[in-house]
């Protein structure tokens, strides 16, 4: 069997899901499907048991958090690969920050377990279904999710790297 | 503490509903770590015990997170690089490399093959390393000291070779986007070969000491296995997936840095217990011998950096007599180089698993989002089933042979 190409693997994906896919791209040869939020788990049950692409590794969950995309300000990534056919998947779904929900995968991966709760931890998403979502890395006590843009690292009154400094 | 009443209810809970209540089994909860010498590293671990028999157990991390990926947004990228040492701070150059291969597949540059061959002696000597560590650290555990301080005299030769190379032996910092910082010198290549030509006779009598020998065996073999099934469920990579029967590495599934250009095996193991990740690491140490030689006996005659004046420093002489070097020099070092838009997944073979780097660019000076993809981080989650019915003493050994950084856990 010759090797599966990204076209190939998003006209399966759409054939399947449809509407569910939204867009596509393709940076650095890796195909990145952004996907409505609510479908992950069905659609990365759906690529596990296929039998042609076999996307039955997953690889890593990390979110991500875009202040400018109304509605749709956390994205959470999954990246899935095919051990057997030698391929990578991208996919990407956003939530908005009010109600940031989406299914939990850790019914189909053990491993889906601490890296959901990895991102819950720094962006708070809340992975419903999911059987122990609580801090992982910050203390149990902390309030805020630190990796949302919202909370700069360095100290506010610091001026001497100020863009007027550089021309930008 | 929340979780100590939490464990308590859960102890009553399985007490009242088994048959033990007759008996008057008692449960006892037993704090392995987090500062435990046994478990070399920060980590801690609630067990349940039964006696010697481990029950059930509660793993807690987090306790040396560091905030790299938060940091990492305010860091131009080459400042980056010397987060990435202090993941897996046993064979750090291998995540120095992974970090500048990412990058460079960003700005799309393609480095002299001179300088991937560099690459790759170092990134296997790192692998040695590491392993040098794992696997006699699992000869201390199971009560043999004396591999341990025989073959960490190796660890320290490396990191000569590493000192020659870039001035760092630890964290090293090794290597730059679009190369390497200077070429080996001739002392580097004295230790090299002076490194291959004596390790492994030392090796094979590390080896001949444990490998074989029936104690060892007794201890680890059926220590913590895993299923090939169960492990790919759990995120496995590296020698512990091979261990358990998956061929699967990143040097082979997904070439980086020229080694499709070498001849070299993948060694797997079948039942995925203490002894078989022992035994995989073991000949993996063998294989990464074999690449290097490889690398030395082929090494391309060229530069050891690509040209890209925007990422890589210009010699110093230069900076002081020369304008256009000047610019760079100063443009480099503030984090004023331009970095397209992207997003970019780079994955390298860790010495402990894939370790990947997912970069996002919005074309600033710092990355819009870094995330790590640590081995360890996500393989650890295992480690309650693995241990789940055995001794105390066989969690250790178990905890040792998958070689679980804690640097790397919390990141």
């Amino acid at each position: 069997m010759g090797a599966i190409t990204n076209e190939f693997m998003l006209e399966r994906l759409q054939g399947q899901f449809g509407n569910k896919v939204k867009s596509s791209e393709e940076p650095f040869g890796m195909l990145s499907v952004t996907i409505d939020p609510s479908s992950i788990l069905d659609i990365l049950r759906w690529l596990n048991t296929d039998r042609i692409l076999k996307f039955q590794f997953l690889t890593d969950i990390c979110g991500s958090h875009y202040p400018d995309l109304k509605g749709q300000e956390l994205c959470v990534v999954y990246h899935v690969q095919s051990m057997e056919n030698n391929i990578r998947l991208r996919l990407k779904a956003y939530v908005p920050i009010e109600k940031p929900e989406l299914p939990s995968v850790t019914s189909l991966y053990a491993s889906a377990n601490w890296m959901e709760r990895e991102t819950y931890d720094f962006y708070g998403t809340i992975f419903t279904g999911h059987p122990n979502l609580k801090r992982i890395l910050n203390a149990d006590e902390m309030d805020y999710f630190p990796l949302r843009k919202e909370f700069p690292l360095e100290d506010a009154t610091r001026s001497d790297k100020e863009d007027k400094y550089f021309g930008r | 503490m929340d979780e100590t009443t939490l464990k308590e209810n859960k102890i009553n809970q399985q007490a009242s509903t088994t048959e033990h209540e007759e008996f008057h089994t008692q449960y006892t909860t037993l704090n392995l770590g987090p500062t435990h010498p046994a478990t070399h590293g920060i980590f801690q671990n609630i067990l349940t015990m039964d006696g010697e028999i481990i029950i059930d157990s509660e793993q807690t991390c987090g306790y040396i997170h560091r905030a790299f990926e938060k940091i990492a947004e305010r860091r131009p990228f080459y400042q980056i690089t010397t987060l990435t040492d202090r993941l897996n701070y046993c064979s750090s150059p291998i995540n120095n490399m992974g970090w500048h291969m990412t990058v460079e597949k960003l700005i799309g540059v393609e480095i002299p093959k001179r300088a991937q061959y560099m690459r790759v002696i170092i990134m296997e000597l790192a692998r040695i390393s590491d392993h040098i560590v794992c696997n006699t650290v699992i000869g201390v555990d199971t009560g043999a000291l004396t591999g341990f301080t025989y073959l960490f005299q190796w660890r320290e030769k490396i990191y000569d070779i590493f000192e020659h190379i870039c001035g760092a032996r630890l964290t090293t910092n090794i290597g730059r986007i679009g190369g390497l910082e200077r070429d080996f010198s001739p002392e580097v290549y004295k230790r090299i070969n002076a490194f291959l030509a004596e390790f492994p006779k030392a090796f094979t009598e590390f080896c001949t000491l444990l490998e074989r020998n029936r104690i060892f065996f007794d201890r680890t073999a059926k220590t913590g296995p895993i299923s090939a099934e169960r492990a790919l469920n759990y995120g496995f990579t590296g020698p512990n997936l091979r261990a358990a029967g998956v061929d699967y590495d990143v040097r082979v599934a997904d070439p980086y840095s020229s080694y499709e250009d070498f001849e070299f095996q993948i060694p797997i193991g079948v039942s995925g217990d203490t002894y078989d990740r022992f035994m995989v690491r073991q000949e993996e140490m063998w294989q990464s011998l074999k690449i290097i030689r490889q690398a030395l006996d082929n090494m391309p005659q060229g530069k050891h950096f690509a040209d890209v004046p925007e990422f890589y420093l210009p010699p110093k002489e230069d900076v002081y007599h020369n304008m256009e070097a000047l610019i760079w020099h100063f443009k480099i070092v503030m984090g004023e180089s331009d970095v397209p838009k992207g997003e970019v997944y780079h994955a390298v073979e860790g010495a402990n698993g894939e370790l990947g780097f997912y970069l996002v660019s919005d074309g600033g000076r710092t990355p819009y989002k870094l995330h790590f993809r640590r081995p360890c981080f996500i393989f650890y989650q295992a480690y309650p089933e693995m241990i789940r019915g055995g001794m105390l003493s066989d969690a250790i050994v178990t905890l040792s042979s998958l070689n679980v950084i804690a640097g790397e856990l919390d990141a």
